[in-house]
């Protein structure tokens, strides 16, 4: 049976009738046609539909999607400035080449955002220890922790 | 997906009441467990109801000791400093567990209600002798955490119960505690073994004051550190060892515990420890590690947590970094 939610979505009010046993990345992806947010393994394991609920990062295939309900929602499609201009974190992963395939980067930059919008200066051990829950299989990590830190360095 | 109904319940009374009255119900916390078994198909309920809504779950209270709510995440546990200091196994699990997007919502007493021989939670829980309250249609119970498993996937709860807090009681600065998760990665995985531990000291000679502190901070040799420790009478008061994935439950090593509580330590003693602790367990081989090999690790792990329980209340300070290698 359908029920009716409310949330804020990417700074806007979203009003929307959901199936009870929809996540909250199939309906990012499937009802709203946000496919910024990736689909990797659908366990959690992978980190590729990470995105940011109340200002935690959070793997929204295993997230009700009434649970949002009066909830803050960030997605990939949310970062970029009002004028089109990218985040910091975008910008430095192009820079820094820190994208290969593409298919972990959304979740990469979120997990990366909600570090650094909690923490003003965080370590690079402390990067790594964010981004442990997504996974990369082109990079090796190495040029995405340099984006990382290089945004926390020119703050 | 089967379609479901879902519930959410703000307050546990309403939720014991949904679930006793609801056929093929079953109930979700942060749901990192539970989604992941719809999504294979293993559980097919007809009702979810959840428990992330109840605000009598989520807390952290420090009165008369510890008291964690059954529905607090991982993450919060891990921020706590209080926590991080008094109760360092609890942190050690709770800040190594999944990924932060994992410990941003899985709770820890989805961890413990689901009863996975290698919930990461339940070994700390074990040595700081948790007790848990458990909500029911009749009301309220506590029992001790070592009374809660039965077995994989088993515990005592009955239809409707909701686990409801964890108490711990305080310990004093002689009181130090440690996790270690002995693992392929460090992030994302599950422990080959688990091994947690608790020890109050005392020492014995020059008026209990610890004279080889500093060589905590060198490379020396353990042999040799447990040769100083010997020869300043560092006495264990108290112990708990508890270890995870070497029994169906997660299971304290009562013999090692017996054989040490109120000896000096050395290292014949440790090396005994160990021995009994590996007797008692019985793992079996599975894709993670073999029996032998558990067997020996947790030889190698009792002692290393002990150690890094006994460097806690010695170097309190230094409890994060730098960090020997136990």
């Amino acid at each position: 049976m359908k029920k009716e939610i409310t949330f804020i979505l990417n700074q806007e009010e979203v009003k929307a009738e959901v199936q009870p046993e929809w996540t909250l990345l199939y309906f990012l992806r499937e009802v709203l046609g946000l496919t910024g947010t990736k689909e990797g393994c659908g366990y959690g394991e992978c980190g590729a539909c990470t995105v940011i609920v109340d200002g935690k990062a959070i793997n929204s295939c295993l997230y009700p999607i009434l649970e949002v309900e009066g909830k803050s929602v960030t997605t990939i499609e949310g970062i970029i400035s009002r004028d089109g201009e990218l985040h910091d974190l975008q910008k430095s992963f192009i820079e820094h080449g820190a994208v290969q395939c593409g298919f972990c980067t959304p979740g990469m930059i979120m997990s990366a955002k909600a570090l650094i919008d909690e923490k003003e200066k965080p370590t690079v051990d402390e990067i790594r220890h964010t981004i442990a829950g997504n996974l990369c299989r082109c990079t090796g990590y190495v040029k995405i922790i340099d984006a990382i830190k290089s945004v926390v360095d020119r703050r | 997906m089967r379609g479901y109904e879902y519930y959410k319940p703000g307050t546990i009374e309403e939720a014991i009441r949904l679930m006793t009255s609801l056929e093929d119900a079953q109930y979700i916390a942060g749901g990192t467990d539970v989604l992941v078994l719809l999504r294979q198909k293993k559980i097919k309920p007809g009702h979810i109801i959840s428990l992330r809504n109840i605000k009598d779950l989520a807390f952290i209270a420090h009165h008369n000791g510890l008291h964690i709510g059954s529905g607090t995440t991982h993450a919060e546990i891990e921020r706590n400093e209080i926590i991080r200091r008094n109760y360092s196994a609890l942190h050690d699990a709770t800040s190594n567990l999944g990924s932060v997007q994992i410990r941003n919502v899985a709770t820890i007493g989805g961890n413990i209600c689901n009863a996975a021989p290698s919930a990461d939670t339940a070994c700390p829980l074990l040595v700081l002798d948790a007790g848990v309250t458990i909500a029911g249609l009749e009301g309220e119970r506590k029992i001790p955490v070592d009374e809660f498993f039965l077995g994989p996937g088993k515990t005592v709860l009955r239809k409707g119960d909701i686990l409801k807090e964890f108490v711990m009681p305080l310990f004093g600065p002689t009181t130090g505690s440690s996790y270690i998760k002995h693992t392929r990665r460090q992030a994302m995985d599950l422990p080959i073994i688990g091994v947690a531990t608790r020890i109050t000291i005392s020492i014995g000679k020059n008026g209990g004051e610890l004279r080889c502190r500093d060589i905590l901070c060198t490379i020396e040799d353990v042999s040799n550190l447990l040769a100083r420790f010997e020869d300043e009478e560092l006495r264990c008061e108290d112990i708990r060892i508890a270890m995870g994935v070497v029994a169906p439950i997660p299971m304290r090593a009562k013999e090692a515990e017996a054989a040490l509580k109120g000896k000096i330590i050395s290292e014949k003693l440790f090396e005994e420890i160990g021995e009994i602790a590996a007797n008692e367990a019985a793992p079996r081989d599975s894709v993670r590690g073999e029996a032998w090999y558990r067997r020996e690790m947790i030889k190698v792990l009792v002692k290393r947590s002990i150690l890094r329980s006994i460097d806690r209340i010695i170097r309190p300070d230094d409890m994060v970094y730098p960090e020997r290698l136990w």
